[in-house]
């Protein structure tokens, strides 16, 4: 009975089509509502995807872990004792833990960040060099354009290859040469290049990855005379284990191997990812939030000038509310026609409203795609489930909007209303 | 068909109320076309839109083919409305957005027929009406008379048992008037009951039933021949 078949539609686009300026004027709140909503959710997501961008290099439940010296005296050791990791180490740090997915042994030619000269026949360069495994992409993602990334074999058979980034093609091989199999010379040491990568993200760290150059882990210590000595651990915290209890657990892991006092604040030093995006993720939640409520704020204002607007049609409509009773309308088709005018002009309001808003979106997107630049800023977007929630409110606005004059319109007795002037 | 039983209505007031129907009784049997006269506030609307359901009264019984209907609700009002009783005005209330067609369509829309169907009687009424050639038209593109037939038409399409016509001449010509009341004339001759309130003896001579009404009370009820001239203050008044 209450639905909306092709009868009430008619009747309900007559009603609102009669005084088309009042519609849109009416409804022109609640457009601008809808419209600011996707606007301010879909440029806060794109804010957001700017930044996770941004920090695309990095995984969001990866983990680092490094020695230092210690603060405390412990197990007949001084305090200033410094630290070092092996693959010993590492090994039983994978053995051991149970918040872990991935421990991944890292070394740098030259110490964090140190750059080292690398040589590819008349071209040389400064570039970072580090040792890693096979696994070590699934800590520090990177997209290979060529080629392929270290491999086991590689590990096993120290072969001297290497990976590069694309900053290090840039500089040592000239535009158009292919460097796969090409060599470059580290320390006066040949390499074998097997792969090319960029870095995923846009921050300073990932410029920086894309000046660097990994070699296999075990060829690294054979030929710059580390053996198995280990600069740093990239980790991997298991799915659904708390970031803070994971890296507190693997200090003291490493601790207890090493021997170092478990409340000794300095000795092993950790980062994690997953922290830093909680933060990143708080905040947009944060903006997200208020987007949606001041978005629904404005939207609210809207509703209320229809509600207005309808209860000024009803005082206006008296007759023709009467003489459609007069003709065996019962109460409820009247409450129906008022709240389904309402419904109906406030969902068309909004339908604008959201179809002008995502079309802003996409032409903006459109816009970014197309190299244009907006600084940290990305494919602005608003989610379905986003969309079904403001439709949601809408919908609940709406019928707000529409009961008070379908009341108003239900207490006017028919014979009154066939009394009134219009 | 229709009987009231000892109805009785008023108005509150500010400080009382103002009675405007005093004991009414009044039986009108099946194809009776019947007209009520009075001068101005002697209820003759009143007593309508209570037969018309379209008002309560206060006390007293109102049988509508044998039904009861006091205490109705404003659902079960409707339904009455809609199955039993059809309307016309004095400004003959057309909803100006709406077409001639879907004008007297409109009744069928709240008995839920399919629209194919309404369309189909309506222009079938219509056409009964002498209106079919104007059934586009907007009521602001009507005659005082075309419009007239719309609404007879748009009373007539549910079939209705009884036509309550409240001053259905009033705001026509006297040649259109005549027009009208043939119309009535026939639709009663079809068996429905017809009920006008008008001022105008010479309409109210075509009925078979004159009822006056003076200060809510029935001062005279018989055949219209019978019943005599109204007073010169009563006459061409109105409620």
């Amino acid at each position: 009975m209450m639905g909306l078949d092709r009868d009430r539609l008619i009747e309900l686009v007559q009603v609102v089509v009669r005084n088309p300026l009042r519609a849109f004027l009416s409804a022109l709140g609640v457009g601008w509502g809808l419209f600011m909503i996707i606007i301010t959710v879909g440029a806060a997501r794109g804010l957001e995807n700017g930044v996770k961008a941004d920090m695309g290099n990095d995984v969001a439940n990866s983990m680092f872990a490094w020695t230092m010296s210690t603060s405390i005296p412990y197990k007949g050791y001084q305090r200033g004792r410094g630290l070092e990791l092996d693959i010993d180490d590492v090994r039983w740090l994978e053995a051991n833990t149970q918040h872990l997915d991935l421990v991944c042994p890292e070394i740098q030619l030259g110490g964090w960040q140190g750059t080292n000269n690398v040589i590819h026949g008349k071209q040389s360069g400064a570039f970072d060099v580090s040792g890693a495994i096979a696994q070590y992409q699934k800590a520090k993602p990177m997209n290979i354009t060529s080629g392929r990334f270290l491999n086991q074999a590689d590990l096993d058979a120290v072969r001297k290859v290497c990976v590069i980034g694309s900053r290090v093609q840039d500089i040592l091989f000239e535009f158009g040469e292919n460097p796969l199999g090409e060599t470059v010379q580290i320390q006066g040491v040949l390499f074998r290049v097997v792969g090319v990568y960029t870095p995923k993200g846009n921050d300073e760290d990932a410029q920086n990855e894309a000046e660097s150059i990994y070699i296999p882990f075990t060829t690294f210590g054979k030929a710059f005379n580390t053996r198995d000595r280990v600069g740093w651990l990239s980790m991997l915290i298991k799915d659904g284990v708390d970031a803070e209890e994971a890296e507190e657990a693997t200090k003291q892991l490493i601790k207890s191997r090493l021997s170092v006092h478990p409340d000794d604040p300095r000795a092993i030093g950790c980062w994690t990812m997953a922290e830093e995006f909680q933060k990143a993720e708080l905040l947009f939640s944060g903006m997200r939030l208020i987007s949606l409520l001041f978005g629904s704020l404005a939207l609210l204002a809207g509703v209320i000038g229809i509600t207005n607007i309808m209860l000024i049609s009803i005082k206006e409509r008296t007759k023709e509310l009467g003489i459609r009773r007069s003709l065996g309308a019962t109460p409820v088709r009247i409450l129906c026609q008022i709240i389904g005018e309402t419904l109906f002009l406030t969902f068309l309001a909004g339908l604008c409203g959201l179809v002008l808003g995502v079309g802003l979106l996409e032409a903006v997107d459109g816009y970014l795609e197309g190299g244009g630049d907006a600084g940290v800023f990305r494919h602005p977007e608003i989610d379905f489930g986003t969309v079904l929630t403001v439709l949601c409110i809408l919908l609940g606005m709406a019928i707000f909007a529409g009961i008070l004059p379908a009341i108003r319109a239900l207490a006017i007795k028919p014979v009154e209303a066939l009394r009134a002037e219009g | 068909m229709l009987a009231l039983r000892g109805i009785e209505k008023a108005y509150p007031l500010a400080g009382g109320t103002l009675p405007v129907l005093k004991g009414i009784d009044l039986n009108i049997e099946q194809g009776e076309m019947v007209a009520i006269m009075g001068s101005s506030g002697s209820g003759k609307s009143t007593l309508l839109n209570v037969l018309g359901l379209l008002d309560g009264f206060d006390s007293g019984g109102y049988d509508l083919d044998g039904v009861d209907m006091s205490g109705l609700s404003e659902k079960q009002a409707a339904r009455y409305r809609s199955l039993f009783l059809g309307f016309v005005f004095q400004s003959f209330n057309l909803i100006s957005f709406k077409t001639a067609v879907e004008n007297v369509a409109l009744p069928l829309f709240y008995q839920k027929v399919p629209r194919r169907e309404r369309q189909k009687r309506a222009m079938e009424m219509l056409g009964k009406m002498g209106m079919d050639d104007r059934a586009d038209h907007l009521p602001s593109e009507l005659s005082g008379g075309q419009k007239q037939r719309v609404a007879i038409a748009r009373a007539l399409i549910t079939e209705p048992r009884v036509i309550l016509a409240d001053e259905p001449t009033g705001a026509l010509d006297s040649s259109t008037s005549q027009d009208v009341v043939s119309v009535l004339r026939e639709v009663n001759g079809s068996g429905i009951t017809v009920i006008i309130v008008t001022h105008e003896a010479d309409i109210a001579a075509k009925c078979d039933r004159t009822i006056r009404l003076h200060d809510g009370v029935i001062i005279e009820d018989g055949r219209s021949g019978d019943v005599v001239e109204p007073t010169a203050n009563g006459a061409g008044s109105t409620d």
